[in-house]
C-alpha cells in the first residue's frame, strides 16, 4: 500500500465511522427491526421511491452506504492483523478490503444515478 | 586480559519474541472489550449493503420492494437485525466517547471540556436520529 494513500484512508475511515455512528442506529432500528416486525406503519414503496428519488437523498444514501463501507476496510484490515496475526498477507488483505469497499460504493453511486 | 573484540554482525540479531496466541484478546477483558469494539465494522459493513439492496429493491419496484420485505420478516434477518444494532449502538458510544481524545477542539486557546465535546456528538446522535424518524414515519 502506497504511503501517500494512509492518510486519505484513515480520513475516509474516520469520516466513515463518524457517518455509521450517527446514522446507523436509527436505521437498523426502523428499516430492521420496526418495520418487519410491525412495531411502527413501515411507509409504502411508492412513499420510499418519492423520498430516494431526491437528489439530497440520493446524496445522502450514498454517503450514507460508501463512506462506512472504507471505515469497515480500514478497520477490519487492521482487525485481521492484530487479531489473526496475519501480518505476512498484508497486500493481499489491504487489497481485498478496499477493494470490497470500492465495489461497494461503486455499485451505490452506479445505482443512485442512473435509477428513474 | 586481553582487550574484547568488538565484531560487527551484518543482520540484526533475532529479536528474542514471546510466542503469542491467536487468542490472545481473550485474555482479559479489556483485549475482548476492544476486539468486539473494532469487530462492529463487519455489521456496519453489512448493514450499509442491505441498504444499498433496499434501495435497489425500492427502484426496481413494487415487487422487488415485496420480495425484500419478505427476507427481512425471515427470522435470519431479524436475528441480524437485532445483533446488529447492538454492534452499531456500542460503535456509536465507543465512538463519541473517543471523539475528544482524537480531536481535540480549542476554543480561544482553550480546550474544550471532554464532556461537551462528547456531548455535542451525542445531541448531534439524537438530532439526525429524530430527522430520519420523521422522514420515514411522516403521514
Amino acid at each position: 500500500m502506497a504511503r501517500s494513500l494512509t492518510p486519505l484512508l484513515w480520513l475516509l475511515f474516520s469520516v466513515g465511522g463518524t457517518v455509521a455512528a450517527l446514522l446507523f442506529p436509527v436505521h437498523v432500528v426502523l428499516l430492521g427491526l420496526a418495520f418487519p416486525l410491525g412495531w411502527l406503519a413501515a411507509p409504502s414503496q411508492e412513499a420510499l421511491h418519492a423520498l430516494i428519488r431526491h437528489p439530497l437523498t440520493r446524496i445522502y444514501l450514498f454517503v450514507f452506504v460508501s463512506l462506512p463501507l472504507f471505515h469497515w476496510a480500514h478497520r477490519f484490515r487492521y482487525t485481521l492483523y492484530d487479531g489473526l496475526q496475519l501480518k505476512h498477507l498484508t497486500q493481499l488483505i489491504a487489497v481485498i478490503c478496499y477493494g470490497t469497499a470500492l465495489l461497494g460504493a461503486a455499485v451505490a453511486a452506479y445505482t443512485l444515478v442512473t435509477m428513474s | 586480559m586481553s582487550a574484547p573484540v568488538h565484531q560487527y554482525t551484518l543482520h540484526h540479531p533475532k529479536w528474542y519474541r514471546r510466542r503469542v496466541s491467536v487468542w490472545w484478546w481473550l485474555e482479559r477483558r479489556s483485549y475482548a472489550r476492544f476486539v468486539l469494539r473494532e469487530l462492529t465494522c463487519v455489521f456496519v459493513a453489512l448493514f450499509a449493503l442491505v441498504t444499498l439492496w433496499e434501495v435497489r429493491a425500492v427502484v426496481q419496484g413494487p415487487e422487488a420492494h415485496a420480495r425484500f420485505l419478505t427476507w427481512l420478516r425471515s427470522p435470519f434477518f431479524l436475528g441480524f437485525h437485532a445483533v446488529a444494532l447492538l454492534a452499531v449502538l456500542f460503535h456509536s458510544i465507543t465512538w463519541f466517547n473517543l471523539a475528544p481524545k482524537a480531536m481535540v477542539v480549542r476554543l480561544k486557546g482553550k480546550r474544550m471540556p471532554d464532556a461537551l465535546v462528547a456531548g455535542a456528538n451525542y445531541a448531534a446522535f439524537a438530532l439526525l436520529s429524530a430527522a430520519v424518524a420523521f422522514l420515514l414515519l411522516r403521514r
